[in-house]
């Protein structure tokens, strides 16, 4: 049977384990601001390239995604409403559930796997190949070289690509409507204008640039803090990946509980 | 010069510093041996601000590096070049943008200069032609040169090389002991070269330190270091496998385990 004086022995260290991982992610953010102010001459040539690799080499898989998700939600939709409801609303949903919900968060979780992994993986093998503290030592400061321009990379770019994710789904959902549920143009284009705000297009993009702030950091921290060789590198990407996930799903909930059900209230 | 003062270091339960005091002084290239894990690269380390220490101070040319704000810190690496075990090149940069990447970063010269400079530094470790080729392409001694390369770009005072000839051939190791030689006598550089390769430290070195349970067990020239007395430093030099009592712990414990040293 454990001691009690064991049992707040493991209690004190633990608590301190999660205050000193707390400090640690607050002083990585302080960094990433003070490096985006006061050294763009060091991120801002990067900044083009990792646009690139993590948004439009991202497009693929993101529009991908949209157009099996644009599909279904037309298919589920008809299913759903079965005579009850007119079938134009058919438009209606898929607008609504692609713009304020599914575009963002399943294009994330896709991105979050493939952008998170990547930068963990990268920045993790640079760690433990000493390339981190190569930058180091010939006066490069390794935040305003590598995290900063993937930040704001990801940042910028989610919201690029979960726009035309948005686009391409609901084009998926027209197309599915007049090929497998014959409905006319006209009569989906109806649905999709009755309640559609220009405050749904607003929230999902702001939504996505959360989702590539906090994607993006989480995999330069998990890269950052790779220890020990191959399996070091491993660890880091899954669990970039991992946390990347959560936040997101974190996040979707913020976002719904603070400006989403402040306007319906 | 460089001054490591009574420094403390540990990472978790493992005490890899203990005390450890040395004086580097300028034009002289210090050795600093010991076994594995005994906490060479982490002594080094120090001096360029990689890792603090928990107790102690290192002092560069008078400035206390733990101290140094982050711009004074980012100047004084201007000054020393680090030479890292397994080179530690961008992959994804070709040689020649590896080798001007500190001198970039410097912004002093113009593109053109730092051209010349990339050149020159890469034709003093005999790697001409090489700029256009990635580091993947290169062999494990070519890398070394190009990371010798790349340090000595910046003309720095001082020079700190990370176990340079660890996994090289004898020929190999031996073209890059002349390298290090060349460097100070070239370019006056004052350097510290971290080695097991007692070849490579009698060959390179001026003055050599035993770093022995986080502190330095021995310190002075080759020659007082050949004729040692100490059966610690002895059977370290002499690569004895049966070990007085003393050194075979120590030994055993700095195999066990921890960071690389």
């Amino acid at each position: 049977m454990p001691q009690i004086g064991d049992v707040i022995e493991t209690i004190g260290a633990r608590t301190r384990e999660r205050l000193e991982s707390a400090g640690r992610t607050g002083r990585f953010a302080a960094d990433i601001g003070r490096a985006l102010l006061a050294d763009t001459a060091t991120w801002t040539p990067l900044l083009t390239l990792q646009m690139q690799r993590l948004g439009v080499d991202s497009l693929p898989i993101g529009l991908l995604i949209a157009v099996f998700t644009g599909i279904v939600l037309a298919l589920l939709a008809s299913y759903s409403f079965t005579g009850a409801v007119p079938l134009y609303f058919v438009g209606t949903l898929v607008e609504k559930t692609i713009t304020l919900e599914l575009a963002p968060v399943l294009t994330g979780l896709a991105l979050a796997g493939r952008v998170g992994a990547n930068i963990a993986a990268e920045l993790g093998t640079m760690r433990v190949t000493e390339q981190i503290d190569a930058l180091e030592t010939l006066g490069y400061d390794p935040v305003a070289r590598l995290v900063v321009p993937r930040v704001l990379a990801g940042t910028l770019m989610f919201p690029i690509v979960v726009g035309l994710a948005m686009l391409v789904g609901l084009g998926a959902g027209w197309l599915a409507s007049l090929g497998l549920l014959h409905l006319s143009s006209e009569q989906f284009l109806k649905g999709a204008r009755l309640f559609y705000d220009v405050f749904d297009v607003r929230y999902g993009l702001v939504k996505a640039s959360s989702f590539g702030l906090a994607v993006t950091s989480i995999g330069c921290l998990h890269g950052l803090r790779t220890r020990g060789g191959a399996e070091g590198v491993g660890r880091a990407a899954t669990q970039a990946v991992v946390w990347s996930a959560v936040m997101i799903l974190v996040l979707d909930a913020f976002w719904a509980m603070t400006w989403l059900q402040g306007r319906s209230g | 010069m460089i001054k490591w003062v009574d420094v403390y270091k540990s990472f978790g339960e493992k005490h890899v510093l203990r005390g450890f005091t040395l004086d580097v002084v300028e034009g002289e290239t210090m050795v600093i041996i010991g076994f594995s894990g005994s906490g060479k690269s982490v002594a080094i380390k120090h001096v360029v601000g990689l890792l603090m220490p928990d107790r102690g101070t290192v002092f560069v040319d008078g400035k206390e590096v733990p101290t140094l704000p982050r711009r004074e810190l980012y100047d004084l690496r201007g000054n020393i070049g680090y030479v890292f075990q397994f080179a530690a090149l961008f992959d994804s940069l070709t040689i020649g943008e590896n080798v001007a990447m500190g001198l970039r970063k410097q912004g002093k010269l113009t593109e053109r200069e730092i051209e010349q400079r990339v050149e020159e530094s890469l034709e003093l470790v005999d790697l001409p032609n090489v700029q256009e080729r990635f580091p993947a392409e290169l062999s494990g001694g070519m890398r070394k040169r190009v990371g010798i390369a790349r340090a000595v770009a910046l003309r720095p005072k001082y020079i700190l090389y990370d176990e340079p000839t660890t996994g090289l051939d004898p020929v190999t190791s031996a073209v890059i002991d002349q390298l290090m030689v060349r460097m100070r006598e070239k370019l006056g550089v004052t350097s510290v070269v971290i080695t097991h390769d007692m070849r490579s430290a009698y060959t390179v070195g001026t003055r050599i330190a035993m770093l022995y349970e986080g502190r330095v067990r021995q310190v002075g020239t080759v020659e007082e270091i050949q004729h040692t007395s100490d059966p610690v430093v002895r059977q370290f030099i002499e690569g004895r496998a049966d070990l007085e009592p003393e050194a075979a712990v120590a030994g055993a414990r700095a195999e066990g385990g921890g960071r690389p040293g």
